[in-house]
């Protein structure tokens, strides 16, 4: 017999090999089963929290506007009304505002290192942290918008979003502050979903003579239009869940107004301002506030998730 | 033979022309926010930035004219953002390993997916609250109400759905072939993830990681009242049980305050966040385009 060079050898692994294996798997396992611990943590938690407020004011809380912590009577209208007119004006302003955007990047208006720079400079806008946004809103935006504001009083004070007399913080400038918020989150949203439509598709418009606004508006936009529905969508959650700059800019009152020129308040700034001098039922209140932001970005977040997944994908 | 040629002022070339320069007027209103901040930031926080700043603690607002530093809130984020860190990366960075080497797509795995999904849409300030009602108003770590400690998870849950996001998507980047050729060989699933994929993926986790990171540093409303806000030289490991200091809060703190001194303090601390903020943003994005270079030669 002569000899082998042994160049593998035939080795079971021993049990401790078998062990970390298995160890190792399910460690991750656990670790990725802590998101929804985590998240389901959150929820039960808010609502235990808020379960004491809950039975007492039931479903009043979200329409009434009292809050007295003297008399021990909330009612979270304000904050709630704030919340979604803040969201749903700035995103009305940010969604043409963004796609536009969106637009000049992927088209070719322009050589393309000029896009890319527009681009990453939409996307450092949202690396700014939004305390600083609302710092530099309290001493740079509100100056500047001052006299605008007057004057949108002055000639459109007959229109009840702009009837009372502007307040040095309102929920206008919230809104502006919002719509530098959003920008980012629908423009580079509303990039990538422009991004995915094939290429055919608008060389088959150009070649049946169609223009190029023709071919964006007919053809490629409708072709992105679900991408860009759920950018919108998250970036509605994102609005309604913003906190600070908000709070710094809002005024925080809970006087109910119809106008826009005067101090309004969101359940998050409302959080943002009590919570920390908070006691007694008012807590309790406060949870159950911060319970129904919850599940409004909750709802607005499953419904993007459903609207991405039920329409992408399609070519 | 007219109509071969562009014709100016046919409605449908002047509808462009018009569609055109107000897209061009949209990129242009995008883009003002972000020069006019960090402008503002450069010129009024710039003015701020001496030795002074990085040493003292800041004084309470009141009437005496020098304001102090913000060394207490700049050691404070970065011990509250390394707590968050040490939370949520190795949480993170496993779960995401689960969903992208071991899960095969089934109900489990699609339930955690949307799972971080919906926890990355969960407003900042919930956080705040649920870690409020968990950790500070049940006294559950030692006694102490608010910590730095509290913060740090606060922060944590914030970042959690990125790490585990983007270990996830740079994981599966990592070629089949990779796994096969380990596995082929005889490793072990566990010797193929720690040795091929992970180190393969690594790049591209840091980066995200990083980025995490970075946003974790600016968020406050989280903070605001687990980790409150404290005017104190953080001397030892005994602080972090007690309220800590941030750079976040202190700028929505001192910008709120009536008095210059403290205003002039916010805009400081604003430059420092920012600036660090940005440079990461910056320098990621830079090796990102770097790596995308080398990888298509």
């Amino acid at each position: 017999m002569e000899e082998k060079l042994i160049l593998f050898k035939n080795r079971k692994r021993f049990g401790i090999e078998k062990n970390i294996d298995i160890i190792f798997k399910n460690t991750t396992l656990v670790l990725s089963s802590l998101v929804a611990v985590v998240l389901f943590g959150i929820i039960l938690v808010v609502f235990i929290q808020s379960f004491e407020s809950f039975s007492r004011y039931g479903l009043n809380f979200l329409v009434t506007s009292e809050w007295n912590p003297v008399k021990d009577e909330y009612g979270a209208f304000t904050a709630i009304y704030g919340t979604l007119v803040t969201s749903i004006l700035s995103l009305l302003i940010t969604i043409p505002l963004g796609v536009g955007t969106a637009i000049f990047i992927t088209e070719d208006f322009v050589p393309k290192f000029v896009r890319e720079i527009v681009g990453s400079f939409v996307e450092l806008l949202a690396a700014i942290p939004s305390v600083v946004l609302g710092l530099w809103a309290i001493f740079v935006m509100e100056p500047f918008f001052r006299d605008f504001f007057a004057f949108l009083h002055n000639f459109f004070g007959w229109i009840p979003l702009f009837s009372s007399e502007p307040a040095g913080r309102n929920s206008l400038l919230a809104i502006i502050i919002l719509v530098v918020m959003l920008l980012p989150i629908v423009t580079s949203i509303a990039r990538d979903s422009l991004n995915q439509v094939p290429k055919k598709l608008r060389n088959a418009a150009y070649g049946i003579g169609a223009s190029r606004w023709k071919t964006i508006f007919s053809v490629i936009l409708p072709a992105a239009l679900s991408g860009i529905m759920a950018g919108v969508l998250l970036a509605l959650g994102r609005a309604m869940g913003e906190t600070m700059a908000v709070t710094m800019i809002i005024g925080n009152s809970n006087a109910f107004s119809w106008s826009l020129l005067s101090p309004g308040y969101t359940i998050s700034s409302m959080l943002a301002n009590q919570f920390g001098e908070a006691d007694g039922s008012q807590v309790s209140s406060l949870f159950y506030a911060a319970f129904v932001l919850m599940i409004l970005s909750l709802v607005v977040n499953i419904f993007a998730q459903w609207l991405v997944k039920k329409f992408s994908l399609k070519y | 033979m007219n109509s071969l040629y562009y014709q100016k002022k046919l409605s449908r070339n002047v509808g462009d022309k018009f569609f055109t320069s107000l897209s061009v007027f949209c990129a242009f209103i995008a883009i003002l926010p972000l020069i006019f901040v960090v402008t503002y930031i450069l010129i009024k926080g710039g003015a701020q930035i001496n030795s002074d700043l990085f040493t003292l603690e800041p004084n309470p607002p009141g009437d005496d004219l020098d304001a102090g530093g913000i060394n207490p809130a700049l050691i404070g984020t970065l011990i509250i953002t390394t707590i968050a860190s040490i939370i949520a990366i190795p949480v993170g960075v496993g779960g995401g390993i689960y969903l992208a080497e071991y899960s095969k797509g089934g109900p489990f795995s699609k339930f955690i997916r949307f799972g971080v999904n919906v926890l990355a849409g969960v407003p900042s300030i919930i956080a705040g609250v649920f870690i409020y009602a968990l950790i500070v108003s049940t006294k559950i770590l030692f006694g102490s109400m608010y910590s730095g400690l509290a913060g740090g998870m606060a922060l944590s849950i914030l970042m959690l759905p990125t790490v585990i996001k983007t270990t996830d998507e740079g994981l599966k980047l990592v070629p089949n072939e990779l796994r096969y050729a380990s596995l082929g060989i005889g490793a072990s699933m566990y010797t193929t993830i720690l040795k091929i994929t992970l180190p393969s993926a690594f790049r591209s986790i840091a980066t995200g990681v990083v980025l995490g990171i970075a946003r974790a540093a600016g968020e406050t409303a989280p903070l605001i009242f687990t980790a409150l806000f404290s005017y104190y030289y953080i001397v030892g490991f005994e602080d972090l049980f007690y309220e800590m200091g941030s750079l976040a809060v202190l700028i929505y703190n001192f910008a709120l305050e009536p008095y210059d001194a403290q205003n002039k303090l916010a805009w400081a601390a604003s430059f420092i966040l920012v600036i660090s903020i940005l440079s990461v943003n910056i320098f990621s994005r830079i090796l990102a385009a770097f790596t995308e270079k080398t990888k298509r030669v």
